[in-house]
């Protein structure tokens, strides 16, 4: 942490030309795939722009103001999803980054055995794209083919509705824990083997137990990181569309709209709504940053190194 | 595993001790004792059910996955293996192509990026510095899925939509690649080397190109890992943007395919075989540049 080398603090001689030739690709790229189609979306979703088919007949859109804004918040469909989208990640977010925090202390342990094998087979979910996991799970879920139903009809207990709300929420949410864990453990775990070894020998020597040392030292010293997976592991949350529809096909309790991201999917290309969905895009972006940002300036505001 | 060098004290020098202070001293090196390791079992165990199930139900035939226990592996593997590769015309290998193009030259264009923005924005002080760093800054909290439908829209305008480009060309800027790229510049390029090879007279491009980036390779290899699994793992990108399944990446294919086999379930055992194949490259890229990986970029601690 405290290695990182200061930044050059010598005036700049003369103007140079150079920083802005490197930084170039980035803010042209910057611009025209973030800021210019986050702008769209703000001036779209003023709009009321029926598309009967094509994009160019733009003549026909009048300004309405904040009218889709209030379309969106009132939407019944929308304020479901986030409701789904709460439960999830309650269930979700807590449970990776305690999960991961877990496996990174385990690991930090010296007395764990089996170490490399137990990090490598945690982190290879990461590997695994969300359309797949979600697939795998999915047969795991089916009552067809799933192994733990086929368990508990051995044993007379019957099937596992893992497909039907409520065990929907903890099937998707244990989707997102599995496929998180790894990367998460592996970044708190990194930040832990940056600690000097010294804080521990010195805490043992004053007669303190490995389970004091993980809780008073090694977890205080690791909440900067816990914040940052914390935020990653929100924004995934807000982002969830991919695992709900991969399960689609193989349930009747998700419907089209059962998170947010899939309303905006259908109102864009389903019902060709685009300001709607443009509106309901804002939405959700707006409340991402507001949320990360709160986080972050709650928990520490000399993260990312922005304060130098 | 790596071998504890350390100097324990061996069974000589405690067998003389009384036992409690042997107990004490196993505690002091370990604590909980046989805990932890049941621990990471049971944690590994939980992440490799998964793809454990997916290989031996791609070994099933189409009767074999519906009836015999999840389990119990198949005599159906090779027959799997040429419908999938069969499906479409091979289709699915296609899709394989299209996933590494979109994936490898993405995040080699990506990396690149990143690591000029980067070094400029860590090495440099200029007008605007501060301002450019927080607005990628708050790029990396902007949800990319997001952005996807706008984007879509833009591109359609371009008339790009539905062509490689429309995936390829958002997939390259990446906010959190420059982010850590400059994490990564601050601590291993040394401002006197640069100030040196300036005062020899050198360039700052040749600088950039001789000095700097060998230095920065570590973390070029990073973000190159990070950026590339995560366009391997973009759904809604490709799934908005393309429509012609020739184009598609093995995400968007293996969605299409399960969401076809609800109709025909003859189509699950090909989605399974080819969600089983479409794993082996990335496990193989995770387990052999494990130890390039410097997450300790990510979380912050990095040592130089």
């Amino acid at each position: 942490m405290s290695t990182t080398v200061q930044a050059p603090r010598r005036r700049p001689r003369r103007w140079q030309v150079a920083p802005y030739l490197f930084t170039a690709p980035a803010v042209i790229l910057y611009i025209a795939f973030m800021l210019v189609p986050v702008g769209y979306a703000v001036w779209l979703s003023l709009r009321a722009y029926r598309i009967e088919g094509a994009l160019l007949g733009r003549k026909t859109d009048v300004f309405v103001g904040l009218e889709n804004y209030a379309a969106v918040l009132t939407n019944p469909d929308f304020a479901a999803g986030f409701g789904r989208l709460a439960v999830y990640g309650i269930i979700a977010v807590p449970l990776t980054l305690g999960l991961a925090l877990l496996f990174a202390l385990v690991l930090d342990t010296p007395a764990a055995r089996l170490k490399r094998f137990g990090r490598t087979a945690i982190f290879i979910p990461y590997a695994v794209p969300g359309v797949v996991a979600a697939l795998l799970w999915g047969f795991m879920y089916l009552p067809s083919t799933s192994p733990f139903s086929y368990l508990t009809r051995a044993v007379g207990l019957g099937t596992i509705p893992f497909l039907e709300e409520p065990g929907l929420f903890g099937s998707l949410a244990n989707i997102a824990v599995w496929g998180g864990v790894g990367f998460n453990m592996i970044i708190i775990y990194t930040s832990l083997r940056s600690i000097p070894s010294e804080i521990y020998e010195s805490a043992r020597l004053d007669g303190a137990s490995e389970t004091q040392i993980a809780l008073r030292i090694k977890v205080p010293l690791v909440v900067p990181a816990l914040v940052l997976t914390g935020v990653f592991s929100l924004i995934g949350t807000l982002q969830l569309y991919s695992e709900p529809a991969t399960l689609q096909p193989m349930t009747s309790a998700i419907s089209n709209t059962w998170v947010p991201l899939m309303t905006i999917y259908r109102d864009a290309f389903g019902t060709d709504d685009l300001p709607q969905a443009a509106a309901a895009s804002t939405v959700l972006a707006v409340g991402t940053v507001l949320v990360s940002v709160i986080i972050l300036r709650i928990v520490n505001r000399k993260r990312m190194g922005v304060e130098r | 595993m790596t071998t504890t060098t350390t100097a324990r004290p061996g069974p000589a020098a405690t067998a003389g001790r009384r036992p409690s202070d042997r107990a004490r001293t196993r505690r002091r090196q370990g604590g909980w004792g046989v805990l932890p390791t049941i621990v990471l079992l049971v944690g590994a165990i939980y992440c490799l059910i998964p793809v454990i199930w997916v290989y031996v139900a791609a070994s099933k035939t189409r009767g074999e996955l519906f009836t015999t226990f999840t389990f119990a592996p198949g005599t159906g593997l090779w027959e799997n293996l040429v419908a999938l590769f069969a499906y479409e015309g091979g289709q699915y290998l296609l899709w394989c192509l299209n996933s590494l193009v979109y994936s490898g030259v993405g995040s080699l264009l990506s990396v690149l990026v990143s690591t000029m923005a980067g070094y400029g924005l860590a090495k440099y002080e200029f007008r605007g510095r501060s301002f450019l760093f927080l607005s990628i800054l708050a790029g990396v909290l902007i949800p990319g899925i997001v952005l996807a439908v706008p984007q879509y829209l833009l591109l359609s305008q371009l008339g790009l939509v539905g062509t490689h480009w429309s995936v390829l060309l958002p997939s390259i800027i990446s906010p959190f690649g420059i982010y850590l790229s400059r994490v990564y510049a601050m601590s291993a390029v040394p401002q006197e080397t640069l100030e040196a090879a300036r005062i020899d007279g050198a360039g700052e491009w040749r600088i950039f190109q001789t000095i700097v980036l060998p230095l920065m390779v570590p973390g070029m290899v990073t973000v190159f890992l990070l950026q590339f699994i995560g366009t391997w793992n973009n759904f809604l990108l490709p799934y908005i943007m393309l429509s012609d399944q020739d184009l598609y990446p093995l995400t968007v294919g293996l969605f299409t395919l399960l969401a076809k086999g609800s109709g025909s379930p003859a189509l699950y055992s090909v989605a399974i075989t080819g969600a089983a194949v479409s794993i082996i490259p990335l496990l193989a890229l995770v387990l052999f540049l494990q130890r390039y990986w410097r997450l300790d970029l990510v979380s912050g601690g990095l040592k130089g």
